[in-house]
């Protein structure tokens, strides 16, 4: 049997496609290559799209690792409850790394301003350590910020669980090399090449379930610093900031203290994209205060160890 | 229409203009929202660029991290996005000076197409042969090459025409068979998204036009998956599946790299040894069972007879590749660490591992006039030819067939790092 070597076969694959192959083909070459993977699993869109990723890379065996929730206690309960609710579904193991409890120990000390994103950081580590993972599975995107732009697929961590960007492994071809010192663990980043777009589209093509805060709800909303904050336990408007109700959805979900919402009339994933279509501002700059105090923001919380 | 995803490398330094290329692009392509330009437009201010209000800095785009700015480095390639109606685009941005070699090599390797810069004023230089010279090594399907700077000298059709003719013959000299040269000014924003008004005289398409229309390479040749991952259900079912329908389940997950796989088809599973024989029973997708899959694909393939297949083992339908233990190549080295004769190493081909040794340094090439010279080691981003011998047999394949099948890794066994690339170039003989 001869081949004509280069003869063009087959047809272009959709973006989706194309992403949602590379990706499968990251996941398996880490549960293939590691002792003890782990997923972080917040409830949030992309780490949910990495779930799913992951049970259709295993199928139709059970997705085979544990799921790590870093818990700020700074939650949405609407977020809580589907967390649960995804871990029942899958039959999966849930870790949890709670940020209170090193608050109640004195292991931690609440932050002046009360948010907890940069908490996380040492919880994680030590969840990530506890539970003897030496590659953790995460959601991050390289078009949500300058930082990521430069993160590898396989992005190493020494014993610090520091990043260091000037000493980055040359990714090439689909070729992923995780091999690393004993003490140093990987963080694995399956969907890199996918824009927030490319996610919403995938969740609406392949119908993924999501936490309600996702889509357009009326709220008790407060204005601070030109963002929409949900009145919470734990983020509480000041005298001079009326609370008014209002049709929001979060763009992204996080510690309920400094994510913003959004005003949108969106109320499922197709409204969503309509959206994001004619969207002026970046995912990040919209919704999370912790990037907006300087352009280094998130550089500084990745060298530290952060997500 | 489907839309189709398009990888795109730039080589090029500052002095090119290609943080300002890349900064228009993204810019006239609308990948730049609000919140962003605001910043742009305030450190331009800041900085006085262009010297009237509302002139934007467009290389501050692609500004890099602060560890970066400090320390005066540019640390390798960063990723970018944007779409049009027609396509979505992922493009490595490789950094020209530091590391140039190493960069670029990394950032080609997964293009479908490669964006060179020129500056119009300089011509053809020493950097562009390197520049093409690395990329042509890595054989990426097409070549833009971008004459930068157009403004600066006027758009001179007849000094356009000069620095075209003499790129094409250097890209014929390489063997880049596609090559399109276009005229642009990144700084004013003359064909690169919208077409020059100033020179009429160009009548080709625009950079954003080009890559638009450009069809990426499909995986022709033989079938080929190297299996990643054997499913059995003994690793326990997803919820609500009846372990009897999957009692006798085997599976085998993979990309196939090359070619069309169809249920039915003929294989042979090359593992260390012989070649054994089996047909396809099956195949899935991430959307499901299906008849065929395609090169590119995900999937998991179900074989009639029940073998002794592990991960590192490739699946073939059609002509097979040799295994080998011994064989040259060439390689690019991505690390500070020297490479010497006789140094014990791992090689990455495919999903295999195995132990190597690097039998004979053969020579140097010279990225400037592509000549080869002895070499006793080679450096940090030295390209170089190798004798290699592997314990595992690989089933390598030239890369010009096959980019899996033709490409490996080096690393170290100690430290585990990536020491270097490889590229296997020539029929090696069955050894």
């Amino acid at each position: 049997m001869t081949t004509i070597a280069n003869a063009p076969t087959g047809t272009q694959r959709s973006v989706l496609d194309a992403l949602e192959a590379e990706s499968i083909h990251i996941i398996r070459e880490v549960l293939a290559e590691f002792e003890k993977p782990g997923l972080l699993f917040s409830g949030g869109k992309d780490s949910v799209v990495v779930l799913h990723l992951l049970a259709k890379a295993v199928a139709p065996l059970r997705v085979p690792i544990p799921v790590a929730h870093i818990d700020t206690g700074h939650n949405f309960d609407e977020v809580i409850k589907f967390r649960d609710s995804v871990v029942e579904k899958y039959g999966l193991n849930l870790v949890v790394g709670s940020v209170q409890e090193y608050i109640d120990r004195g292991e931690l000390t609440e932050l002046p301003d009360g948010t907890r994103n940069r908490l996380q950081t040492r919880v994680l580590l030590d969840t990530i350590e506890n539970n003897g993972f030496d590659v953790v599975f995460g959601g991050a995107r390289r078009d949500e910020d300058k930082a990521r732009a430069k993160e590898r697929i396989l992005s190493l961590r020494d014993e610090f669980g520091v990043w260091d960007p000037r000493n980055q492994r040359p990714e090439l071809w689909s070729l992923y090399n995780g091999r690393h010192e004993p003490d140093w663990h990987v963080r694995a980043f399956p969907i890199s090449n996918w824009t927030e777009r490319d996610i919403w589209a995938y969740i609406e093509r392949e119908n993924i379930e999501l936490p309600p805060i996702y889509f357009a709800h009326t709220r008790e909303v407060f204005e601070r610093d030109g963002m929409w904050r949900a009145v919470t336990p734990v983020s509480l408007p000041n005298e001079n900031e009326p609370v008014e109700l209002k049709q929001v959805r979060y763009r992204t979900v996080g510690d309920a203290s400094c994510t913003g919402a959004v005003l949108s009339a969106a109320d499922n994933v197709s409204k969503v994209l309509d959206e994001l279509a004619i969207a002026t501002v970046t995912e990040r700059g919209a919704t999370r205060a912790d990037d907006r105090i300087s352009a280094a923001g998130m550089e500084d919380r990745k060298t530290e160890g952060y997500f | 229409m489907t839309t189709t995803l398009l990888r795109i490398a730039t080589a090029g330094s500052v002095d090119d203009g290609k943080s300002t290329l890349v900064g228009r692009l993204l810019h006239d392509a609308k990948a730049i929202l609000a919140d962003s330009l605001d910043d742009i437009a305030r450190t331009s201010a800041e900085r006085g660029f262009g010297g009237t209000e509302g002139t934007l800095d467009l290389a501050l785009v692609t500004d890099g991290l602060r560890a970066e700015r400090e320390q005066g480095i540019t640390i390798d390639v960063a990723y970018r996005y944007f779409s049009t109606d027609k396509r979505s685009f992922i493009l490595a941005d490789c950094p020209g000076h530091v590391q140039y070699t190493r960069n670029t090599v990394t950032g080609a390797s997964t293009a479908d197409a490669a964006i060179v810069l020129v500056d119009a004023r300089n011509g053809v230089l020493e950097q562009t042969r390197r520049h093409l010279g690395v990329l042509a090594l890595l054989r990426v399907p097409r070549l833009v090459v971008a004459v930068n700077k157009m403004d600066l000298i006027d758009w001179d059709e007849k000094a356009f025409g000069q620095i075209e003719a003499e790129v094409l013959a250097l890209a014929d000299e390489l063997g880049i068979i596609s090559t399109t040269v276009i005229p642009v000014s990144a700084l004013q924003g003359d064909n690169i998204v919208e077409p020059s008004q100033v020179a009429p005289w160009y009548t080709g398409p625009t950079l954003l036009g080009l890559l638009e229309d450009i069809e990426p390479k499909l995986g022709g040749g033989t079938a080929r998956l190297d299996v990643q991952y054997v499913i059995r259900p003994q690793g326990g079912l997803a919820p609500g599946l009846d372990p009897e329908q999957y009692r006798d389940y085997r599976g085998y997950a993979g990309t196939l790299v090359d070619g069309i796989l169809t249920v039915g088809d003929n294989v042979q599973v090359l593992s260390n040894g012989q070649p054994v024989a089996s047909r396809v029973k099956g195949i899935s997708t991430p959307a499901g069972e299906a008849q065929q899959a395609q090169a590119g694909d995900a999937i998991v393939v179900e074989l009639e007879t029940n073998l002794d297949i592990a991960r590192g083992d490739t699946i073939v339908a059609g002509e097979l590749p040799t295994a080998h233990r011994e064989f040259q190549a060439n390689i690019c080295v991505l690390d500070s660490a020297k490479l010497t004769n006789g140094q014990r190493l791992l090689i990455k081909h495919g999903t295999k591992v195995s132990a190597a040794k690097l039998s004979t340094i053969d020579y140097v090439i010279n990225v400037a006039d592509y000549s080869q010279q002895p070499a006793e080691s080679l450096e940090l981003n030295d390209l170089g030819r190798i004798t290699l011998r592997s314990q595992a047999a690989l089933a390598i394949e030239q890369y010009a067939t096959s980019r899996t099948g033709g490409s490996f890794l080096l690393i170290d066994p100690t430290s585990g790092r990536t020491l270097a690339a490889g590229i296997i170039e020539e029929n090696n003989e069955a050894a």
